[in-house]
């Protein structure tokens, strides 16, 4: 009886360099880890149908197969057994892959058909699905995460040690929005665990204008580039590196900055794949702002139903996520903003109550609409409101100071919080997001709230990577709402 | 002629995936755009021939005739045989594959018409997004694993 054999995967690559290397019939040696030497008979070259290869494998079995079919349009592939040391009788195997065109992967089919001797049927469908095509699946895998495909065979390691000429933002000295200057520039190649992007889209966040004043030396060292967060597609991977190809479509944010760059390089720790449902500046736009509400909810704040949170600038890039997500976590959410507008703004993200202060002036309403006040607070205003928001705070509440927009908070009296029993935090997103599965898994539950219709994509501001300094000067006005973003 | 080719991977066995969209008189528990469904004349929803007369949620009203149904290679084909959208020798093909590593599928979408000149553009959109990609994206928000 015929035994049939069929094994299929997902390649996270496109279809053209999975192809690249599987229609090359002379190619097994150079990615198959059982195929020892590989070679051609005759003078035929690997793609004319009909020609022979001759196999030795490393446990020294000796295989010739015939290429009987060679399809670019399909990307198909078949081939026999013409003699073999291994009793596959009949043996006609197809290889055939197809385009994921959500995602830009590739299925790969693998299937056969052949005889053997009595007895023997079930222990050689098992030697050709796990030590062939399984086996084979997961070398392919290798040989692509090495970049080994770009290469001409035999030739040296992918060239990486290139530097590319980028456009970038340089802060020389600290100072206003003017201290950000456009420049051209070279983006250094990817080291070992680090990958290079061609940015399409940088995050703005309330932190670069802190460091571009200076309040944070360490983080921004002169002369540097700020940015903590930006997407775009994976140009190279430096040594080591596995999960990320050329080409793919990612986003990073990490306390190490240089984002407001065309090309940027960054540990791949930093990184996360995107989804096909999110544009690269949505991604930049939100992923620091979404992964700062995702653990302000779900660690910080450990938000329950009907506990009561005010939310600062509930109309800014977190405040909107934030007064999103908490209401459908069950949450009861004030919010304060600066103008009617952003009040509108605010209350379409599911805030609430919205209180319109220009002036740091919320405590009474909080009291009122709250009952004794909020169990958390997220602050973002800094030291002008911090009587008000420690007024505005419940008996055992937590006060959670996010950013500083009216300048750094004086130092605080562990006495003043015993009066109610107070939690003060100042947490910084990067320690939540320390390693790549934590980045991943937060990640990964902001783009669902995305497409699940909890959170709503804010108004997005867009600014040409050479108007930095404008987009600082938006920032720090506080009139714009949403996010920020730099388009390079 | 126009092709379009739609595919993705869900995370779910393709017998499970199939039982969900073999239905031909059950786009609307499944497809996002799909208001309401019936089959005409009476006849059982996989019966070859039969036909789907149904209602986008924007109010068109599609009619589909039932060309192939394969329960051994889990696919579907159909014609369009009255719909708004203006096209015309409009065959589609649905069809799940599953993968051998791992409890998912690999689900192809795929559709020929011809339509008036100046239209593929906007018609490539809608039916390539709208109809195909936003039904693998309902089906993959269906099976995600929480």
């Amino acid at each position: 009886m015929l035994q049939k054999v069929v094994r299929s995967t997902v390649i996270d690559a496109p279809i053209e360099r999975v192809w690249a290397v599987l229609r090359d019939f002379n190619s097994h040696d150079q990615w198959h880890a059982v195929v020892d030497k590989s070679r051609i008979e005759g003078a035929a070259a690997p793609t004319q149908v009909g020609c022979v290869r001759s196999f030795t494998l490393k446990d020294g079995a000796f295989i010739r197969e015939q290429l009987l079919t060679l399809d670019d349009r399909e990307h198909r592939s078949t081939y026999c057994i013409v003699e073999a040391t291994v009793p596959l009788q009949r043996y006609v195997a197809t290889v055939t892959l197809k385009p994921v065109t959500d995602g830009r992967r590739t299925f790969w089919h693998w299937e056969s058909t052949f005889a053997t001797p009595p007895g023997q049927e079930r222990e050689l469908r098992e030697m050709v699905a796990r030590d062939v095509y399984e086996a084979g699946f997961e070398n392919l895998r290798r040989h692509l995460r090495l970049g080994a495909d770009l290469r001409v065979p035999g030739a040296a390691p992918m060239p990486t040690a290139l530097p590319v000429p980028c456009r970038r933002v340089v802060v020389r000295s600290y100072g206003g929005p003017q201290a950000l200057q456009a420049e051209a520039g070279e983006a250094r190649p990817p080291g070992p665990g680090e990958l290079r992007l061609r940015q399409r889209a940088a995050g703005v966040n309330f932190i670069d204008v802190y460091l571009r004043r200076g309040w944070i030396p360490a983080m921004l060292p002169l002369p540097g580039t700020p940015g903590v967060e930006g997407a775009g597609t994976v140009l190279d991977v430096g040594e080591g590196v596995t999960g990320f190809l050329p080409g793919d479509r990612v986003a990073w944010m990490g306390p190490e900055g240089g984002g407001y760059a065309s090309v940027h390089t960054v540990s791949a720790e930093r990184v996360v794949r995107l989804p096909a449902a999110v544009e690269d500046e949505t991604a930049a736009a939100l992923l620091l702002k979404g992964v700062t509400a995702d653990y302000l909810l779900r660690d910080l704040g450990r938000v329950q139903p009907g506990a009561r949170w005010l939310v600062h600038a509930a109309a800014g890039g977190v405040g909107l996520l934030l007064c999103a997500w908490a209401r459908r976590l069950g949450a009861r959410v004030v919010g304060t903003v600066s103008t009617e507008e952003k009040a509108r703004l605010a209350r379409a993200h599911g805030c609430e109550q919205v209180i319109v202060t220009p002036d740091y002036r919320f405590a009474s309403t909080v009291r009122r609409h709250f009952g004794d006040g909020a169990d958390v607070i997220v602050d973002g205003l800094g030291d002008a409101a911090s009587a008000e928001n420690f007024e505005a705070l419940a008996p055992c509440g937590h006060w959670i100071s996010l950013g500083q927009a009216s300048g750094p908070l004086q130092p605080l009296d562990p006495n003043l919080l015993v009066s109610k029993s107070a939690t003060f935090s100042r947490p910084v997103a990067f320690a939540y997001v320390a390693t790549q599965d934590r980045l991943a898994e937060r990640a990964r539950r902001v783009w669902e709230a995305l497409a699940d219709g909890t959170l709503m994509v804010p108004p997005i501001e867009r600014h040409a990577l050479d108007a930095a300094a404008r987009a600082h000067e938006r920032l720090e006005s506080r009139r714009t709402a949403g996010a920020l973003v730099l388009v390079a | 002629m126009i092709r379009l080719y739609v595919s993705s991977v869900i995370d779910a066995s393709a017998d499970s995936v199939w039982a969900r969209i073999r239905d031909f008189n059950g786009l609307p528990n499944w497809h996002p755009a799909i208001a309401d469904s019936r089959i005409e004349n009476q006849e059982p929803a996989d019966r070859v021939g039969c036909v789907r007369h149904f209602h986008t949620r924007d109010g068109g009203m599609i009619r589909e005739r039932l060309l192939a149904l394969s329960d051994y290679d889990y696919a579907c084909t159909y014609e369009i045989l009255e719909s708004p959208m203006g096209v015309e020798n409009y065959v589609a093909t649905l069809k799940l594959t599953p993968v051998t590593d791992g409890d998912r599928c690999f689900a192809e979408w795929s559709v020929e018409f011809d339509c008036a000149e100046g239209r593929e553009r906007e018609l490539s959109d809608l039916i390539g997004q709208g109809v195909f990609q936003g039904g693998f994206d309902a089906l993959k928000r269906a099976f995600a694993r929480r």
